[in-house]
This record gives C-alpha cells, sequence and structure tokens, in this order.
C-alpha cells in the first residue's frame, strides 16, 4: 500500500555531521556550529532539496566517544546549541521545510515543553514537530542533581513510562484551547471563550499537570511527534513518525510489519560523492583520521546519488514511507542529496518538483486532528 | 553632557491595559505581530524588546478569567526567532526560577546569545504560588521566604554555567586536529542549599559572557537580590516622586555589593498617549481608560479588593456598603498584584468615601484608583516629560508599553523619538551589536572556578 504513496526524504542535522572526523573536512565549518549562520545555511541547502523536514539533534549532556560520561578529548567536536531555538531561529528564514528539533523528556517539564513546540509551530507558521529524546545518562543526571536515574532494565523502562506519560500531557496541552477559544467579543467584554478551554487534569506517577497551555492551540493541531522504534517508545507515545535503522531489505520488511505509525523513516548514514570509488576513500580517511573507527547505530552508505537511490527505492518499495538521512559530513553530505540525490529521484518520477502544501503536516500527508475536548463537548 | 536615555518595548501580555476591542488590534500570538513590533522598535534604535511571562491562566471566582487577553508564546522560542528579523534590538524575556532548572535555562540563555549575535537578557522573577505549581513537577513546595533564596542560588549556578567556557575554548584548527583548547570545557560544579549539579556544560561562553539580567520584584528581598545581582531593574515606580525614591534607594544599595551606581539601571514600566496637542492626547487618554475599564472590568477589578463576588453590583451605581472578606482563600489566583491590597477593609472604606465625595459610579471609581497613563501629551510634551524624570534622577530610561499591537509603537517612534535625538540624549544609531553596548554595560570577564577531580 505504501508503494503508492510518494517517497518522504529528511535528514538529520548534528554538529559538522555524523562522522566524528566530518569537521576536518575541508569543506565543513567547525568554526561556525555556534552560529546562526551556519544553521540556516544548511536548512536553506535541505529546502533547497524540496525535503520534508530537517531533525536538529540535541542532548543534555556533552557528545562523548565513551557510553559511560563525557570524555575529555580535544579532537572531536564537543558541545553544542538548543535544538528548538536553533528550529525558531531559522524558521522566519525558510519557508517549507518541517522542522523538528530534539526535545528531552528526562529533567524536563512537560508544560514548558508544550509550549515550545506550539510557539515555533506559530513561528514557522505550521512547520513544527518534535523528536522526544529521553535522558537515561547518569551524568546528565548530575546536571540536574534532583534524581538518580536508575540504571538497568527497570530503569529504563520506567524512563519509557515517563516518555509515555510525557507525550500524552503535551497533547493534551496542545489539545486544552479549542480552534476558535478566542472570541474578542465585545459586547460581553470577553476575550476568550473560557468553555472552550480546558483543564487536562493529568496526574500521573512522575508529574501532574492541571493546564490549560498558556499558549492557543498551534497551528497544525498538533504538531508530528518522531521518535526511535528501538526501544518502543514510539509505540508508547503513539508517535506520528518512528525512526528505524534496518541493514537491509528484509530487515525493511520485517520492521515495517511491526509499526503502527503513519509514517516509518529509515535512518541511514550516507557519504557521498558523484563517484562512487571517491565517495569509498571519503569514508575510509574519515574513519583514518578518526582512528577510533565510527560505529553508529545506522547502517552506512558510501556510494554515488544514483546507486543510493536505487536503494531508496528498494526500501520504499518493502513499506517504508520515508528515509532520514544522516548526513556523515555537513554541509558536503547534505549538498549531494540536494543537488545529487535530489534530481536523481525527480528523474525517475519517485520525489517531489516543488512543495505541495504548506505545513508539516500537509507535506506528510497527515490530516489536522480534531481536538480531542472539543469532540467531548460536541457529545 | 544630559543622561542618555534607555528605550524598551514591552510587547504586552495579560492585563486590562491591552485595548484588544479597538479595530486596530491585531493578533498578539500570531508571529508576524511580534515580527511588527520588534522591528518598529529597532527603527527608533531602542534598546531592547520585552516580553513578560505567566505559567497558569488566571481564574477569579474558580473560572478562568476571561475579559483580558489570554494567551502568550513560549518566551525563548519567539525570541530566537525574533532574533532573526533583527539585527541590533535586545531580546530579553522573564524566565522563572522557580519552575525550571538552571542547567536548562542556562543552556537556553547561552544559545539564544549565541543565535543572537549578544542580545539576550533574562528578566527572573520569582513567583512561587502553587496554584502555577499544579502544572510542574516541582508543584508549589517553595515558601514565600525561599523564593528570592532560590532565585539567588539559581542566577549564582547560572552564572557558574555561563563561565564554564573559558573565551576561545573552541580552536576548530583542521589541520592540527584541535577542536578544543581544553578537553574539558564546560566541567562545572556548583552545590548550595537548592543545588547539587556539576558535570560537562554543552554551551561555549556567548557574545555577552552572561545575557543582561533584570529583576522586577519590589520588595526589600526583591530590591536587593537586584542591587547583588542585576543589570537592570524593571520597575512600576514611573512618577516623579516615588521614581526618585525607589532609584536612591536601589542605587545605594549597590555599594554593598562592590558596585557602581552606573551598573545597575532603573527602567520603569510606562505607558503614553500621544495627540497633536495636549489637549487631544488628553481626551484619547480618557477614552482608552473607559475602553481599559469596562463594567465588567469595573466589577471584576473590584471583586480582587473586595474578595467577593459582586456580579450582582451595576457598574454604573455606588460601590458596595459590604465590607471585603478577609476571612478566605483569595476570589482571584495567578496574579501577583492581589497582594497590593494590604489592608483591603481600610481601602475599601478610602474608596467608598471617595466614590460618595466625587459621586463616583463604580466604573468611574475603579477607572479613577487603577493605573494610569504614564505619558500624556503632544509628543513635545512627552519628550519633556521623559527627559525630565530621567535628567532627575526618577529613571535612567523606560520600557514602553503599548495599549494596542502590533502597531501601538509607531506613532511613538515617528513623532517623540525624533524630538529626543534633537536634544541629544538618545541614540540616532546603535553604537554596538549587543545588549550589552545599548546598556553602557561591560562584558563580565569569565570569573572561572574550574572543578577538580
Ligand atoms: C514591573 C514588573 C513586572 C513583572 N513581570 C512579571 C512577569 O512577567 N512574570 C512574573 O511571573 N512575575 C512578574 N513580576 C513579579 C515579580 O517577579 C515578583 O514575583 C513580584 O513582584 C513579587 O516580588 P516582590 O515581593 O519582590 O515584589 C513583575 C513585577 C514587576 C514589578
Amino acid at each position: 500500500m505504501s508503494r503508492s504513496l510518494p517517497l518522504r526524504l529528511a535528514v538529520a542535522l548534528n554538529g559538522a555531521g555524523w562522522h566524528p572526523a566530518a569537521w576536518r573536512e575541508p569543506t565543513a565549518r567547525p568554526a561556525d556550529l555556534f552560529t546562526a549562520g551556519y544553521w540556516t545555511d544548511l536548512v536553506r541547502e535541505a529546502e533547497h532539496g524540496l525535503l520534508d523536514f530537517v531533525t536538529i539533534e540535541d542532548a543534555l549532556g556533552m557528545q562523548s566517544s565513551r557510553a559511560d560520561g563525557p570524555d575529555e578529548r580535544t579532537d572531536q567536536v564537543r558541545g553544542r546549541l538548543d535544538a528548538v531555538q536553533i528550529a525558531a531561529r531559522i524558521a522566519p528564514l525558510t519557508r517549507h521545510v518541517g522542522l523538528i528539533p530534539t526535545a528531552t523528556v528526562t529533567h524536563t517539564e512537560p508544560f514548558h515543553v508544550a509550549k515550545a513546540i506550539a510557539t515555533l509551530d506559530y513561528v514557522s507558521a505550521g512547520r513544527a514537530g518534535w523528536q522526544v529524546q529521553v535522558s537515561e545518562l547518569p551524568h546528565e543526571s548530575a546536571h540536574f542533581g534532583r534524581r538518580v536515574v536508575e540504571t538497568g532494565p527497570r530503569g529504563v523502562q520506567d524512563l519509557l513510562d515517563e516518555a509515555a506519560d510525557y507525550v500524552e500531557v503535551v497533547r493534551r496541552l496542545w489539545d486544552s484551547w479549542e480552534d476558535d477559544a478566542e472570541i474578542r467579543d465585545a459586547a460581553t467584554g470577553r476575550f476568550i471563550d473560557r468553555d472552550k478551554l480546558h483543564y487536562i487534569g493529568f496526574t500521573g506517577r512522575w508529574f501532574s499537570v492541571q493546564g490549560p497551555s498558556i499558549t492557543p492551540r498551534p497551528p497544525q493541531g498538533q504538531p508530528p511527534v518522531g521518535a526511535p522504534a528501538a526501544t518502543g517508545l514510539a509505540a508508547r507515545a503513539g508517535a506520528d513518525v518512528v525512526f528505524t535503522t534496518p541493514r537491509d531489505t528484509d530487515d525493511v520488511r520485517d520492521i515495517v510489519g511491526d509499526q503502527s505509525a503513519p509514517h516509518v523513516f529509515a535512518d541511514l548514514v550516507v557519504v557521498l560523492d558523484g563517484d562512487a570509488q571517491a565517495a569509498r576513500a571519503h569514508r575510509r580517511r574519515l574513519d583514518d583520521v578518526d582512528g577510533a573507527g565510527f560505529p553508529p547505530d545506522a547502517a552506512v552508505f558510501a556510494g554515488t546519488p544514483g546507486e543510493l537511490a536505487d536503494r531508496l527505492l528498494r526500501w520504499h518499495a518493502a513499506g517504508l514511507t520515508g528515509v532520514r538521512l544522516l548526513p556523515a559530513r555537513l554541509p558536503a553530505d547534505l549538498r549531494a542529496i540536494s543537488r545529487g540525490l535530489v534530481p536523481e529521484l525527480q528523474t525517475r518520477g519517485a520525489f517531489r518538483h516543488r512543495y505541495e502544501a504548506t505545513t508539516l503536516r500537509g507535506l506528510l500527508g497527515l490530516p489536522r486532528p480534531a481536538n480531542r475536548y472539543a469532540e467531548d463537548s460536541v457529545a | 553632557m544630559p543622561k542618555q536615555i534607555h528605550l524598551a518595548v514591552h510587547f504586552p501580555g495579560v492585563n486590562n491595559t491591552t485595548v484588544w476591542s479597538d479595530p486596530r488590534s491585531g493578533s498578539h500570538i500570531e508571529f508576524a505581530s511580534f515580527v511588527r513590533l520588534a522591528q518598529t522598535a529597532e527603527r527608533a534604535k531602542f534598546d531592547f524588546f520585552f516580553l513578560a511571562e505567566g505559567l497558569r491562566l488566571r481564574e477569579q471566582g474558580g473560572q478562568i478569567y476571561d475579559l483580558d487577553v489570554v494567551g502568550r508564546p513560549d518566551t525563548f522560542t519567539v525570541l530566537s526567532a525574533l532574533a532573526a528579523v533583527t539585527d541590533r534590538l535586545g531580546l530579553t524575556g522573564t524566565i522563572n526560577s522557580t519552575f525550571n532548572e538552571p542547567y536548562e535555562v542556562a543552556r537556553q540563555f547561552a544559545s539564544l546569545d549565541h543565535l543572537s549575535g549578544g542580545r539576550a537578557g533574562w528578566n527572573v522573577v520569582t513567583s512561587w504560588d502553587a496554584f502555577t505549581g499544579e502544572n510542574f513537577r516541582r508543584g508549589g513546595f517553595l515558601a514565600e521566604s525561599d523564593r528570592y533564596s532560590r532565585a539567588a542560588r539559581f542566577l549564582a549556578a547560572a552564572g557558574v554555567l555561563f563561565d564554564s567556557w573559558p573565551d576561545g575554548a573552541v580552536v576548530a584548527d583542521r589541520d592540527r586536529g584541535v577542536f578544543l583548547a581544553d578537553g574539558r570545557a564546560g566541567a562545572f560544579a556548583h552545590r548550595d542549599e537548592h543545588f547539587d549539579i556539576a558535570g560537562r556544560f554543552t554551551v561555549p561562553r556567548s557574545p555577552q559572557g552572561r545575557p543582561v539580567i533584570l529583576q522586577a520584584g519590589d520588595s526589600d528581598a526583591g530590591r536587593e537580590f537586584a542591587a547583588a545581582t542585576a543589570d537592570a531593574i524593571f520597575s512600576r515606580h514611573s512618577r516623579r516622586e516615588a521614581g526618585q525614591a525607589f532609584y536612591a534607594d536601589v542605587k545605594r544599595r549597590l555599594a554593598t555589593y562592590g558596585r557602581d551606581r552606573d551598573e545597575l539601571l532603573v527602567l520603569p514600566a510606562a505607558t503614553f498617549v500621544l495627540g497633536d496637542t495636549d489637549a487631544d492626547a488628553g481626551e484619547r487618554a480618557a477614552v482608552i481608560r473607559r475602553q481599559q475599564i469596562s463594567g465588567q472590568t469595573a466589577i471584576k477589578l473590584l471583586e480582587q479588593l473586595w474578595n467577593r463576588d459582586l456580579s450582582g453590583y451595576d457598574p454604573d451605581g455606588p460601590l458596595p456598603e459590604i465590607d471585603p472578606d478577609v476571612s478566605t482563600e483569595h476570589i482571584a489566583r495567578g496574579r501577583a498584584s492581589v497582594r497590593m491590597h494590604r489592608d483591603p477593609v481600610a481601602t475599601a472604606r478610602e474608596w467608598r468615601a471617595r466614590a460618595e465625595a466625587g459621586k463616583l459610579s463604580i466604573r468611574e471609581l475603579v477607572i479613577e484608583v487603577s493605573g494610569r497613563q504614564t505619558f500624556v501629551g503632544s509628543p513635545r510634551t512627552v519628550a519633556d516629560q521623559i527627559d525630565d524624570l530621567v535628567q532627575c534622577d526618577a529613571a535612567d530610561g523606560f520600557i514602553l508599553v503599548p495599549h494596542v499591537v502590533p502597531d501601538g509603537l509607531d506613532e511613538f517612534a515617528d513623532t517623540v523619538v525624533p524630538l529626543l535625538q534633537e536634544r541629544g540624549v538618545f541614540r540616532t544609531e546603535y553604537t554596538g551589536p549587543t545588549l550589552r553596548d545599548h546598556l553602557g554595560l561591560r562584558r563580565p570577564a569569565a570569573t572561572r572556578a574550574v572543578p577538580t577531580g
């Protein structure tokens, strides 16, 4: 069935690229990573390529080569800016591409995140989404000093339970204003119809939130929520977009069958060049510079845009609705996507020639959802 | 050389002074309104744009308060977006120290400062009430007496984080393969009675070093907090005598902390009504006052003092004979101003006497006693008043609150600002890129204490 749907294409933006040695490439801009101009140029490039959305990666702790805490390396990119603010900073300078920043749910407040993403939806005129992330790392807990996150399976289960509650609260807050709550009725002197504002009255194990939000319902009603498939969070939270990490086409078939989300995207790290040999040489060079090697969660593809198009179309035929490409090198591999891969897909009739919608939900073919509370009041 | 005036604009939040029924009144939530007001302020060379914050919708009599503008965006998100459509204007926002954590807020302000090229400012407020707490994990546990102690420690902890990367830590030398000068950049540890945090901060030192700190409390504790830590005070004392007294008081407190008089600016909130002549402006001001205090609003404001349901009273009739109810929980929730009525019974008697003497209805009385326009007159009169208040040390400048958005600042920008510029008391061009530059504040040196171990 998904064969008939057009292929969706996204990129994940992270520092100088996903390869730890990417910042040393001749085309990299490592001194600009903390400037607005750097991010603006990247997202405009993605928009030039008519991509559905960009995700902007983030975390509450420092990047590290170790699993158990920060390292003290000086030879890799360390540090990053808040992803929601990067997205907001870019929003007025772009018009079509979806903006999906990461916001962590462990240690933060659902009330704050709900209004931040709703506001991103306002400043982008309906292009906001949210990538949900949990933090199980003890050193990130120490940044807040309020609770020790239990490690091991039970601790992880707790974090995921909490995350699912969190997403539910955010979604209720987005609906806590009906769309037509602002009435400006001069005759009665009322700015709003308070019967169209709703207490969400959520009480759970980790927090309770009364509501309503201070921010009116965002333009999309519910900005799309994205989450990784791996932990089961996407399913628990009812994500609109689930990110998976298939190795090959068989893997894709298995994965797709397990997902209930409207959109199943595959993550794929890419090193691209018009010449296949050169692409593989880039990858080797990056690994050599880095020394330690590069073990990403997702599969790595090194080759030409044409070869990549072949792979993506096979995966699409196997049931994926979209692919999120993780450029190993920024901006080099992003440019290869927008100026190499996209024309290739267009030639094969597999990708859009112009943006057909102004909102992220529109691009993803998701209808604007009814407000859960408005339905209640009708019933 | 006369003192130079500082001017800022406040995007009006939730209040009864916004005349939303005016045909020129636009959206309070669409981004275009924020862009419009900010760009007007920048065109007029204002120091900064200001956003207030409230984290729970107000209630009165157990119901959401529906007569004023309701609804506002997230502070950080709007300010970051405004950084894209302005170039020099400072971008300051209110962020509460009770319902946030230092690591997260420091990260957000440092990010905003980077993304705006050094234009971030933080109005630290301390609301603590359990009512607002019902929207947050921490709940409402914080006792009133602890809120400034948490605010002070919060700011101290944020300062540690802001300073955790030395200037120049990002080397980004790709040939030598050195990204960081020091592999422990961002290492921090801070411990006090409110916070016990340690680790690595992820944001390099920002263009201003630290955002500009504003403070908006009025109590003794609030003034002391401002004298110790703030770069500017957002005050509510905009009249000559009260302003001078407040000004002298907070400037005097600075010495205790080893600070100079010009390290803390006093910026009262102010409203304005302009007209071709003073008489025109006076008439417009009277019309606006009636728009701001409708009959319904008059009753609701009266209820806030009486602490009773007064919905049965006629706003065009006399004041209630009964006294305020001081026995119960307050009828209005989520509002700082209700605590201004220290002795409601005495105030009610005073209002009643005043209404009888002047033969004033409820609505007329409320119009009389509730806040009024600060500056009313022709552009020349208003320019004179502003300049006078600054030169006589009642203020260092003003945070202007238009009563209509988004174009409620246009007239001021077009008529009053040129007059102030003519007299040489207001800039004609920005002299530097950062908010600290506009305010004449130094970029603080990083007082870095690298944790060991
Ligand atoms: C001019 C002014 C503006 C204020 N703006 C806000 C605001 O936007 N949000 C908020 O929560 N509190 C705001 N406050 C409240 C103060 O932060 C503080 O909580 C309140 O004044 C009580 O503190 P105090 O006892 O020191 O006066 C404001 C206060 C003043 C005087």
